[in-house]
Parts: structure tokens; C-alpha cells; sequence
């Protein structure tokens, strides 16, 4: 799963830079919805962003993607953050454990796209966290401790909050929205809509009552 | 401004009070425009002012050369400013200098700011303005004919672009500085007004103008590119206007 | 491919929070990032320094000549400031002639030097029409994450300050003496995102701003440099006001890049 931006637009398909050598063109066959010639600007224009699935990889340095296939979609509310690739499974964590313990912390929604691209939304201070969390992983996602030091930001900026933080009605991913012909995909809710799954605490790392002052 | 170890700096002002030129501080130079001159181009425009001459002439929406800068949800616009080598008393080599390059840039950023570019994705609208006599203030007869070819090309827009320069020359601030003025004052502020909003979209200044004297010169400077204003909406009229001989025999 | 596409709901966002007056780092409108200014920083320079505005890095190294006064300015020396926004800082910067971009940044920061007579080019006259003292300040940017226009104020008058007349290298005089600097322009840059006036914009806010004003002041209240730069319009009020806004970070900016 990457997370691409709209660059251009033809007429039965899109091209995206999802930070990969070459732009990656999205058919619009590998979309949910039906759409006819000329129509893909009713659809997608310059400058969305969309979560999409790398499917073939050919010779010619040619890279398909689709927007088939579960979590994958238009992204509309949010923001976008930029992270090293190389430091994705440190923000996943053991198990998804540390982004878990991000959105729970933040109330935020996140998908994580393997280029290093991540969609964040929620209220503006859970994203203002977790975006910090982010640039943290970022710089010191190569040390050990960094449970820790994630855990300890957490706690010392607030507590997650008990509605989730997150705004009615945002974040969807808009499939079927706007005056838009007939849309033959099943409409139910996205599985980038719903919350993370309930976790079990994580075993703080440290001493168990008084976390460490984050150092700045 | 900044002519370090030059001559004596010439009296800027009479004993009545008046310029150089016999302006008062707040009075612009005569002002000339005429719409759409050229043939071949899609809009044009020719500017006197003062003792400047200014030719600009717009070709587009077209094919975006070179091809890479292409925007593929709106028209780029592109600015080409250029002095004739035989425009100042110094033959001047041919070819932009990096002032040329900057003022082509905040003139087609300017543009780009009232222009609708969303109305034509992947094509360039293209500006080009030849200062052909030069007398200070030549950027800003050339928004100034830029404005009008660019409504001449039929190019929709916000507003038309007036411009003027306000100066400090003598402690005084002046409006539309003369070349005199422009080599011996102490200050030079050229802007673009959108008159419509009211707001800037080209703006600099160089010099020295203290904190307390800017919001007047600022006020100066649109009250002068109200004026010119008018002056451009005349010679557009004028252009498009319908010949009372021709109108007649219509109805006759 | 021209520059990246930055994506809309990144620029919904930043204006979003504009509106309520906070921004994606935290800050208030009106707070500069993180400033160093790290002095002396190329040893093969006469003066350098490297100023840092948040992830932002700029380095300024300044080189004296001997050189020949213009013909029209025979009692002067002469000045010259050049930036260059080179591939390595950003990847939207190409190699080749210098972009407008980056001749808007040198000529930006050299009016600024220049019209605050921030060195009295009288002074670097050896022999009148004969010899004279060349100043090249150049600038570099090494990491663009925006407000690249500060950063290389800053560390051209940070270089400027520290530099060194190198009178002896050039048989000039039996000694090297600092190089004297009159007066101290800082620019301190402001970026329209919708009704909210930020300053120093970060690298993502400058692509979801609506134009930039460049304000450069001195130490004695004047404005000696403006420019008006990008898509986007600003009122005279908005212009008195970001004035008000240089002037009250200007002493902060200019202490940094002292040194003092």
C-alpha cells in the first residue's frame, strides 16, 4: 500500500507520484467505480491524494498500481506527512504496537503507505501530535528506547480522548460523493474509517508511575 | 539610489516647490496608451510615459515551450521584460541581465495572480514587454502595457494591473519618479494595484524610507494607480469603441 | 517533471489551522523557528557563516580582492552577492544556469547589503580608478525547508561580520584587519496563508501560501529593501503591518547574526 498524488490527468487514466523514479499511471479499470472516457476528472484531478496498491512492476521500469482492494481509495480531510521508507516498520511497530499506541494516544486515524507517505486526521492537536511523534520516529527511529520516548511524548502532552478525537463525518474516503454517475462498488463504510482496534496497554518500558520529562 | 562616490546631487526641487520637470511631488508624468498596435500578436499595447516608450504584445493560451513547465490544472504565465541595447545612454548588451530576470519574474507572478489560469490547463499565456527609450519607472509602464494587451488578447482577468512608483527624493516623497530623481533620491518603491481588491500583487522597494513615512507613500502609490487606472480603461474604450460613421450607416 | 505536487489536503490543512491562527509546527503566526547562526564556518573563506532557521540551512562565504573601481564609482570599491540554490538543498532544484528563483533570492539579499550601506564601499578605494577591494559575498543554500530568503540574510551578514580584509596575503598593508561594517539589514519574510500573515514559512506552508512579502530593515528604523514575490496579493494595510512585524523581529534576527 502507497499513498500517491494526482499529477496528471488522461483520458481513461491517471498518473501519480508515489515518490517512485517514474510517475505511475492508475488505470481507471483498477478503480471501484464505472467511469466512461473522458470522465476521469470528475473522479480524480491534480493534487488528490489516494491510497493505491503497487501491482506489477514490469521491465520497462513501468509501475501499475490499483485502487482495488481493501483500504485503498481517495483520501479527502487529513494530512499528508513524508517519512523515510526505511523507517515505516519502526512507526508500525511489533505487531502494528507503536501505531496503535499513536492513534489510540492522539485519537487520530492513520494509513501508513510503505513510501513513506502517511495520512493523518483527527482533531488539529491529535494531528499536531502525532505528526511530532512522526518527526521523533524520524530522527531517532534507529535508537533503542523509542517506545519509551514515543510513550513518554504521550503522556506528557495529554491523554487520548475519550470520544476518539476524531470530527464527525470526517474522515471518509469518497467513493460515492458529488454528482457522480452510478457507483457499482459496495458503498459501506471504508476499513480506513473505522478506528484502530482496541489494544491491550503496552508494557511501559520504564519505571511504571513516573515517566521520564521528555529532554526538550 | 546607491550611486556611491558619484557627483554633486543636483537640486531635485524648485523654490516653488515643484520638480524638475515642473511636477507636483504627488503629479504623474504624461501618460500615453495605446491598445493593440501590433498585428501578429494576439494582444498589444504601446506606452508613453514621460519620456518612455514601451511596446508589449501577448500571444496564448498556447503550447507551453519548454514543454517540462507545463502545469497540468491551470496556464502558467511567462514573462519576458527586455531593455533594446539603444534604450539607455550606455549601449546596454543585448540579452537579459539577472535585473531583467528578476522583474520578469514578480511581473508574471503579478499576472498569474489576477489572471483565471484554471480556465485554460496546459497552455502558456506569454508576456512579453521591449522597453524601447528608457526614463525610470519602465517596469512599471510595462505592467501597464502588459495590462491592457493582455485585455486586448481577450485573456480574462480579475482586473487590469495599474502600476506606479513612489520615491523619496530630498526627504520628500514623490510620485513616478523622473530618471534625475531615480539616480539621486533616496528611495524607490514600484507596485501593481488590483483596484477591484485594492491590494498589491507587485511590490519592491529599494533605498532607505523610514517606518513612519511608508504607510504615506503607500497611499500615494494607489492613489496614483487609481488614476493611471482610468487612463487604461480610456484606451482600451477607444479601441473597441464602435465608429459613429460605421454605427450610422447601419441604421440608415 | 516540473516541481512536486504537493497534495491538496496538506494545503487544506495548513490553511485550516491559518484560520484559527495556529500552524502544523505548533507555532503562533508570528514566531520565527529555531535560528543559529554558526560563524567562521569555511576557514577558507575571509568570513562565513552558516545560518540555520529550523530544518532550513544556508551557508554565506564572503571572498576579498583586489579588483578595479567601475568607471562611473572610481572612489568605491566594489560589491557583488550571488546565490546559488544548488541540486543538493532541494529536489525540485536543477543544476544549470541559475533559475530566476535564485536571481530573485541574490538580488533580494544583495539590495538589502546595499542600500543599508551595510559596508562603505568608499572605504574599500585603495587607489582611486586604480585599485580597489572587490567583496564577493556568495550564498549557498544547503537545505531548503523554506524561508531560504532570511536564512541567507542571515548568514551574509553573519559572514560580513566576521569577515577579515586579508591586507597582508595581497601586499596591501603589513597587517589584516577586520572588515568594518556600518549597518545591519536583517529580512524577515511574511507568507499569505488565506487572511493569516505568517512569518518564516515552512517549507510545505510556502506551497500552500497565497505570495510572500520580503521586508528588510536596519538598526535605525528604516525599510531598506522590499519585494513582493509569488501568486497572491497583499493590501497596504497588510504591508504597514508586516513592516511593524519586521521592525519588531529585527533586532532579535540582527543580534543572531552578530554574533552578540
Amino acid at each position: 500500500m502507497v499513498i500517491g498524488t494526482v499529477t496528471d490527468v488522461q483520458g481513461t487514466f491517471w498518473l501519480l507520484d508515489i515518490g517512485a523514479p517514474r510517475w505511475a499511471p492508475l488505470h481507471m479499470t483498477g478503480t471501484p467505480w464505472k467511469i466512461d472516457f473522458g470522465e476521469t476528472e470528475q473522479y480524480l484531478k491534480v493534487k488528490d491524494a489516494v491510497v493505491v496498491a503497487v501491482e506489477s512492476i514490469e521491465n520497462t521500469g513501468r509501475i501499475g498500481v490499483t485502487m482495488n482492494g481493501e483500504g485503498l481509495g481517495k483520501l479527502e480531510g487529513g494530512t499528508i506527512v513524508t517519512l523515510s521508507p526505511a523507517k515505516i516498520p519502526r512507526l508500525i511497530g511489533r505487531g502494528g504496537s507503536m501505531i496503535q499506541t499513536i492513534t489510540r494516544m492522539t485519537g487520530t486515524k492513520v494509513a501508513v503507505g510503505q513510501n513513506g507517505r502517511v495520512w493523518i486526521d483527527g482533531s488539529d492537536d491529535g494531528i499536531r501530535r502525532a505528526r511530532e511523534c512522526l518527526r521523533i520516529i524520524e530522527e531517532e527511529g534507529q535508537r533503542s528506547g523509542l517506545t519509551a520516548r514515543i510513550q513518554s511524548y504521550l503522556d506528557s502532552t495529554g491523554s487520548p480522548p475519550e470520544d476518539g478525537g476524531v470530527r464527525p463525518g470526517r474522515p471518509r474516503l469518497d467513493n460515492d460523493s458529488g454528482n457522480r454517475p452510478e457507483f457499482d462498488g459496495p458503498p459501506g463504510p471504508h476499513p480506513l474509517t473505522r478506528l484502530p482496534e482496541a489494544v491491550p496497554e503496552p508494557e511501559p518500558d520504564g519505571p511504571s508511575e513516573d515517566p521520564p520529562p521528555p529532554e526538550y | 539610489m546607491g550611486n556611491v562616490g558619484a557627483k554633486e546631487i543636483p537640486e531635485l526641487f524648485g523654490p516653488d516647490g515643484l520638480r524638475t520637470d515642473g511636477r507636483r511631488p504627488d503629479e504623474l508624468r504624461p501618460l500615453k496608451i495605446t491598445a493593440g498596435p501590433l498585428h501578429q500578436a494576439d494582444g498589444s499595447a504601446f506606452v508613453e510615459w514621460g519620456f518612455n516608450k514601451v511596446m508589449a504584445a501577448v500571444y496564448g493560451p498556447r503550447e507551453v515551450h519548454p514543454r517540462h513547465l507545463q502545469e497540468n490544472n491551470k496556464a502558467i504565465v511567462q514573462c519576458r521584460y527586455n531593455m533594446a541595447a539603444f534604450s539607455v545612454d550606455e549601449r546596454k548588451r543585448p540579452g537579459l541581465d539577472r535585473r531583467s530576470q528578476e522583474i520578469s519574474k514578480v511581473i508574471a507572478e503579478a499576472f498569474e495572480s489576477v489572471i483565471f489560469a484554471e480556465e485554460y490547463p496546459r497552455t502558456s499565456v506569454d508576456v512579453y514587454i521591449e522597453v524601447l527609450q528608457a526614463n525610470a519607472g519602465t517596469r512599471c509602464a510595462g505592467v501597464v502595457a502588459a495590462s491592457v494587451a493582455l485585455a486586448d488578447a481577450g485573456i480574462p482577468m480579475v482586473d487590469l494591473l495599474p502600476a506606479v512608483a513612489v520615491g523619496k527624493v530630498g526627504g520628500k516623497l514623490v510620485l513616478d519618479l523622473n530618471k534625475l530623481e531615480d539616480n539621486f533620491g533616496e528611495a524607490d518603491l514600484p507596485m501593481a494595484l488590483v483596484p477591484q481588491s485594492g491590494r498589491l500583487v507587485l511590490m519592491q522597494m529599494e533605498g532607505h524610507m523610514h517606518r513612519d513615512e511608508l504607510g504615506r507613500a503607500l497611499d500615494m502609490g494607489v492613489a496614483g494607480c487609481r488614476g493611471i487606472y482610468e487612463k487604461m480603461k480610456a484606451a482600451l474604450r477607444d479601441r473597441y469603441a464602435v465608429a459613429p460613421a460605421a454605427s450610422s450607416e447601419v441604421s440608415a | 517533471m516540473s516541481d512536486e505536487v504537493t497534495a491538496e489536503i496538506l494545503s487544506t490543512h495548513i490553511l485550516d489551522l491559518a484560520r484559527q491562527g495556529k500552524r502544523l509546527d505548533g507555532r503562533t503566526p508570528d514566531e520565527y523557528r529555531r535560528i543559529e547562526v554558526e560563524h567562521g564556518f569555511v576557514v577558507t573563506a575571509d568570513g562565513s557563516a552558516l545560518a540555520r532557521i529550523g530544518e532550513t540551512a544556508v551557508l554565506s562565504g564572503i571572498k576579498l580582492e583586489p579588483g578595479k573601481p567601475y568607471p562611473d564609482t572610481p572612489n568605491a570599491g566594489v560589491l557583488t552577492t550571488n546565490a546559488e540554490l544548488i541540486p543538493l538543498s532541494s529536489p525540485t532544484f536543477e543544476p544549470g544556469p541559475p533559475h530566476p528563483r535564485a536571481i530573485e533570492v541574490s538580488r533580494v539579499v544583495d539590495r538589502a547589503i546595499r542600500a543599508a550601506e551595510t559596508i562603505d564601499l568608499k572605504k574599500l578605494c585603495v587607489t582611486p580608478s586604480e585599485k580597489c577591494w572587490s567583496c564577493f559575498v556568495d550564498i549557498h543554500v544547503l537545505d531548503h525547508s523554506g524561508n531560504i530568503i532570511d536564512a541567507a540574510s542571515l548568514a551574509a551578514l553573519g559572514a560580513l561580520t566576521h569577515a577579515t580584509l586579508p591586507q597582508k596575503r595581497f601586499g596591501i598593508a603589513e597587517a589584516d584587519i577586520p572588515l568594518a561594517v556600518e549597518h545591519f539589514p536583517v529580512e524577515c519574510t511574511f507568507t499569505r496563508l488565506g487572511e493569516t500573515i505568517v512569518v518564516d514559512a515552512t517549507f510545505d506552508e510556502e506551497r500552500a501560501g497565497q505570495g510572500r512579502v520580503t521586508i528588510a530593515t536596519d538598526e535605525a528604523g528604516n525599510i531598506v529593501a522590499m519585494q513582493k514575490g509569488l501568486i497572491g496579493a497583499f493590501s497596504p494595510d497588510d504591508v504597514k503591518e508586516m513592516a511593524e512585524r519586521a521592525f519588531r523581529h529585527g533586532d532579535r534576527l540582527r543580534a543572531i547574526a552578530r554574533g552578540v
